[in-house]
């Protein structure tokens, strides 16, 4: 039986950190660290000497990671980004979910992937939080512009509200564009007139 | 017709201009191209979306594509420099108790002199001298080992090179985790206002004419659709053009700090692009003549030479035969896309592909297509003459 694989997870935000070491952990028996800190990363991480370093791949500090593709010593295994792009287009997916995997060379595909398939699907999660979270925020901004166009609307035309939002949507219509552009437009030049 | 999409990759810094007003500016529109610009958290993340195929062409640091050829780095997916987008631009700061060192020490911050600044950096820095640059594959590293050993303060005995992502250099220094650092623009200027550095040198004093960003592209990409990257490369050579005219400058300054490009205040970005730095929290000035170029001399023609240079310096200090490397990393800067896309535009370009590099003393008329091209002055710091014939 081989030795348990090591895997460090970068991941500042401890939250994500612990829910992707439960999936590694469903994904099968592994020797996991988390690092958080950035600074000294590359340090710490040669330190640690794992065989796979997860990282998010919209983390900036993932370029100090390619320090360790340089060994810098004979007795040092060279860390590569994981390379062999046959294997079910695995690295693809990782890329495509958001997730940076650097695996020591010479570590044999079927060992990584068990390991790759868990830390994927828990990235293409959060990939989908996010996706999420910023449609939210944005409907909700876009909301409270209409609102106040409506507002403004109902004051300056006596109008009530149905017959506002109609007057917005009518327009937006009859000039292609989005009801939320025509509100924010109004709102700007209102702004602008005061 | 629809223009046809090209995603571009790239990294929010001042030297992505050609690419940003190849698009802002209509140069892409009048190739019939629209380019989908995508700003990318870091070099190794936009590498790996060029080479997966996220994105169709990057700016991408110089060395970059050379590493790829030895085998440095990333998956090993070839990839082709298909133009220079800037020369120059870099800038070497130190924290503020260096700086304070430094000044008690009798240095006057000249900001030309490579050798009286780096001179004064050895004596007074501790050892080993920590070092931040953006990217292990980078000018800033290259530049920065070619200095420091000349001078004497051999890596990594001497001095420690390590990568720190441009948006944390303030905190690591900050942290005494760095003594120094080597950044693009507008960052250099962004440690200066925050108050945690003081900048001592700009990069051109020590190679005057140095590759910086290049325009990468998949090796076989550029085979399969030659004819929609000729259309990029000559867009991108009519945005340099155009950021060469007096006064275009501050126009792109305020492009820039859009925030979808670089969402930094443009007056900051000014004087990385008309080469006029405040160097220290306390105001003083230098005004720096071809900070960073987009155009003239031939910019952004891929020299082989330039190419190889860059491989040699990787092979030395990576343990690499400098031979089989040299060979790889020259095939890397593709000067023969670069003349087939602008062959017959008015583009003036040079009859030879490589040439010596650190040779020229003072503006050259040299052989070309129309009789009309100067290089500009090309030397190194130590007066050193890189021949790609016989490489030392």
């Amino acid at each position: 039986m081989d030795e348990l694989l090591s895997i460090i997870v970068v991941e500042p935000d401890r939250d994500r950190a612990m829910l992707i070491v439960d999936s590694l952990r469903g994904a099968g028996d592994f020797d996991i660290h988390v690092i958080s800190e950035v600074t000294g990363l590359a340090r710490h991480i040669k330190s640690h000497n794992p065989d796979v370093v997860l990282i998010d791949i919209e983390n900036p500090s993932r370029d100090m990671l390619e320090e360790l593709t340089l060994a810098s010593g004979p007795l040092e295994r060279p860390v590569a980004m994981f390379v062999d792009r046959s294997a079910d287009g695995l690295t693809d997916a990782a890329i495509e979910a958001g997730v940076s995997a650097y695996v020591v060379d010479g570590l044999k595909p079927d060992r990584v992937k068990p390991v790759l398939d868990a830390a994927i699907a828990r990235f293409r999660m959060f990939q989908r939080m996010r996706t999420e979270l910023a449609e939210t925020k944005r409907a909700l901004e876009e909301r409270k512009v209409i609102d106040r166009a409506k507002g403004m609307l109902m004051k300056a035309k006596g109008l009530n509200e149905e017959e506002a939002y109609a007057l917005l949507r009518k327009t937006a219509m009859d000039q292609g564009r989005r009801v939320a552009d025509v509100a924010q437009a109004l709102v700007t030049a209102a702004g602008l007139l005061s | 017709m629809t223009p046809t999409r090209l995603s571009v990759g790239f990294i929010p810094l001042i030297d992505a201009v050609p690419l940003i007003a190849a698009q802002e500016m209509g140069f892409a529109g009048e190739e019939g191209i629209t380019l989908d610009l995508v700003a990318a958290p870091s070099w190794s993340s936009l590498r790996d979306m060029l080479v997966f195929g996220r994105v169709q062409a990057a700016h991408m640091l110089a060395p970059v594509p050379v590493a790829a050829a030895l085998g440095l780095g990333g998956t090993g997916s070839a990839i082709s420099a298909v133009s220079v987008l800037s020369v120059n631009g870099n800038t070497i700061g130190v924290s503020r108790e260096l700086a304070a060192r430094l000044r008690g020490a009798g240095h006057d911050f000249g900001f030309h002199d490579a050798t009286a600044a780096g001179r004064a950096l050895i004596a007074a820095a501790p050892a080993p001298l920590r070092i931040g640059v953006p990217f292990p594959f980078s000018m800033h590293a290259e530049l920065l080992y070619y200095w420091l050993s000349a001078l004497g303060l051999p890596a990594p005995q001497g001095v420690d090179i390590k990568t720190v992502p441009p948006p944390l250099m303030a905190d690591a220094i900050a942290a005494g985790e760095i003594d120094a650092f080597c950044v693009g623009a507008p960052w250099g200027s962004i440690a200066v206002e925050q108050g945690v550095g003081e900048l001592l040198l700009p990069t051109s004093a020590i190679w005057s004419f140095a590759p910086e960003k290049v325009l990468a592209v998949r090796t076989d990409w550029a085979t399969a659709e030659e004819a929609l990257l000729g259309r990029l490369i000559r867009a991108v050579w009519r945005a340099g053009r155009w950021l060469d005219e007096p006064g275009t400058r501050s126009l792109a300054a305020e492009i820039l700090s859009r925030p979808e490009y670089l969402n930094v205040d443009a007056e900051i970005l000014d004087r990385g692009l008309t080469g006029s730095l405040t160097i220290s929290p306390a105001g003083d000035m230098r005004e720096v003549p071809g900070f960073m170029e987009f155009h003239r001399g031939a910019a952004g023609f891929p020299w082989r030479s330039q190419a190889e240079w860059i491989a040699l310096q990787l092979a030395a200090r990576t343990g690499l035969d400098r031979t089989t490397a040299g060979r790889a990393g020259r095939t890397t800067f593709r000067s023969d896309i670069y003349r087939a896309a602008l062959g017959g535009t008015k583009a003036d370009l040079p009859g030879a592909s490589s040439k010596l590099e650190g040779a020229l003393e003072a503006e050259t008329a040299v052989a070309s297509e129309s009789g009309r091209l100067f290089l500009r002055p090309n030397l190194f710091f130590d007066r050193r003459i890189f021949d790609p014939d016989a490489p030392v």
